[in-house]
């Protein structure tokens, strides 16, 4: 059957074509466009990945940003804290030296008041026994005018230290 | 491709004869077959002329136009008395040193059917001794004869390289291809690393499934030597396929469904493989782990696996061969069903006309996806032998890893 048995002709002319579509083909044809694929392929690819890399890094950046700002913010408030705090020590501390040297000056004021009273009293002391030594000067020789009253005072005195 | 769909009852219908009576195999087989024209669409009688090519029996060339070897006669019609034009088949005559010296004719009732030959002087004795066999074996055909005009003549099958139909398809259809990965390349030239869309794109799409999804996987890094064959085969069978699908002009020859066809595109697949078969290729056929008493004293593995070397070819041509054939079988038979039920009155046929119809559209379409299947398995099973020609036991688990790399990021 005609079919079934190649025909010599198109088997000629069809070896003919593909070879020259094979040369023409593998020539000019097919290498470029694998390379092309390839090189596109691997072009979105590096693409691809660069754009995760950098998203990686906005992301990355964007955290240590946020880490930057709350570190600053937590610097800040220690800072306030640390300040109220010296503020108040500050003030205490015054209050305290204020108080300490309101007291030094109270306890000089109050030793120079003892001393003065003491000298006071010292020299009143010594006035009072001046006073009274002359008094009973003047006393004694008021009394002593006889001899007879003079004795009575001696014995008066010696039965006194006699008592004692 | 909805067009050519559409197209083939139509026209079919159109070329079948007109008459009633429908020889349903000469039909068939004219539809598949060869010719030394091309069928001008919705006629019958003319085609378009083509040239022919032989060798004459002294070694000569000779090229005339198709045209030349069938003449236009008008003919009455006994019953309805109208006239219509009929082609009768006539001799060609070619001079030399200004005598008519060849002659040339299209057989019909010979063993060469449908074939140009030669027809050598004969002399009156050999005539009635043609006709003599003839009566006496009950068949028109005689051997070395061919019967024209109602003489018997001795012939001679010239050496026959005509640009017959299915020639001229073939070159469409190469060239059809040069334009379609020439224009990709040219796309490539002028835009750079931009990507092709819409037809283009397709094109890319199915270059890519080819190389990346059989070729690279299969072959490895052997992949650049061997894509050059596997996807001028793949795109060349592929529009030789569709083409033939398409009724009209530029298509419609049978070439893949023709065993002349299949049987060059498998034959290199065999010489491809068979030159590029290393040491490991060559002594799994002459010298397989199997068992002594298998190889030795009767080389019964040796004779299987030589046998394999061409049965593997083999089986590529003949079920390219026979799936297209198939289908265009198929398709031929359901359009001529029409005509068959014709004889059955008017309700019948319309009946057989619209269910023809209905499943002729339907094998078209599955044709069209047995186009690319076929295209495919021939590329996948070209690959595979020669994967098997080409592999090296070490470099398997390399290979397959480098695959792996390749295709995954396509598919994310």
């Amino acid at each position: 059957m005609e079919l079934f048995t190649p025909d010599f002709g198109l088997v000629f002319w069809m070896f003919v074509a593909f070879i020259l579509l094979f040369i023409v083909l593998a020539k000019w044809g097919w290498p470029v466009i694998i390379k092309q694929m390839e090189g596109r392929a691997d072009a979105i690819d590096k693409g691809v990945e660069y754009a995760r890399e950098a998203k990686q890094q906005l992301d990355n950046a964007k955290e240590s940003a946020q880490q930057v700002i709350g570190e600053a913010q937590a610097k800040q408030a220690e800072m306030l804290r640390e300040a109220a705090k010296m503020k108040s020590q500050i003030i205490e501390e015054a209050k305290k030296e204020a108080s300490e040297e309101a007291r030094k000056v109270m306890e000089a004021a109050k030793v120079s008041i003892e001393q003065s009273r003491k000298e006071a009293e010292l020299q009143f002391r010594n006035e009072v026994s001046k006073f009274s030594i002359d008094i009973a000067e003047k006393m004694v020789r008021n009394q002593l005018k006889n001899d007879e009253e003079q004795q009575k005072l001696v014995n008066k005195m010696l039965d006194e230290i006699e008592k004692n | 491709m909805l067009v050519s769909i559409l197209a083939i009852p139509f026209s079919a219908k159109a070329s079948e004869e007109e008459k009633g009576k429908v020889d349903v195999k000469e039909n068939i087989f004219h539809h598949l077959g060869d010719g030394y024209g091309w069928e001008v669409p919705f006629s019958h009688t003319y085609r378009i002329p083509l040239p022919v090519i032989v060798r004459a029996e002294d070694g000569s060339w000779h090229c005339f136009s198709s045209g030349k070897l069938i003449k236009h006669d008008e003919e009455i019609d006994p019953e309805s008395s109208k006239t219509h034009v009929v082609s009768v088949p006539q001799i060609v005559t070619i001079d030399k040193d200004g005598k008519p010296a060849y002659q040339f004719v299209l057989a019909h009732t010979s063993k060469h059917k449908n074939k140009v030959v030669q027809l050598l002087p004969t002399s009156q004795g050999e005539q009635e001794e043609a006709m003599k066999i003839a009566s006496s074996q009950n068949d028109e055909i005689v051997d070395g004869f061919v019967k024209f005009d109602g003489k018997y003549y001795k012939e001679y099958k010239p050496f026959d390289i005509s640009i017959t139909k299915n020639v001229l398809a073939l070159f469409i259809a190469a060239a059809l291809v040069t334009w379609m990965v020439m224009g990709l390349v040219r796309f490539y030239t002028r835009k750079g690393f931009k990507a092709p869309r819409k037809g283009m794109g397709f094109l890319e799409l199915c270059v890519d499934f080819v190389y990346t999804g059989v070729i690279k996987s299969t072959l490895g890094d052997k992949a650049p030597k061997f894509a050059p064959y596997l996807l001028t085969a793949f795109f060349f069978i592929l529009t030789m396929n569709l083409l033939g699908l398409i009724v009209i002009f530029p298509g419609g020859a049978n070439l893949t469904g023709n065993i002349a066809i299949t049987l060059v595109l498998a034959v290199m697949t065999f010489v491809i493989t068979n030159i590029h078969g290393n040491k490991h290729y060559w002594k799994e056929i002459f010298w397989p782990d199997v068992p002594l008493l298998l190889k030795f004293p009767i080389p019964i593995m040796q004779v299987i696996e030589v046998f394999g070397i061409f049965t593997k070819p083999a089986a590529l041509c003949v079920r390219l061969f026979a799936n297209m054939m198939g289908g265009h079988m198929i398709v031929i038979t359901l359009t001529l069903l029409i005509f068959i039920f014709a004889a059955y009155g008017a309700a019948i046929a319309g009946v057989s006309a619209v269910v023809s119809l209905i499943f002729s559209i339907f094998m078209l379409a599955l044709d069209t996806l047995v186009s690319f299947i076929q295209a495919y398995v021939f590329t996948l099973l070209s690959t595979i032998f020669i994967s098997m020609a080409v592999h090296e036991e070490h470099g398997e688990h390399h290979e397959a890893h480098e695959s792996e790399t390749a295709v995954a990021p396509k598919i994310s």
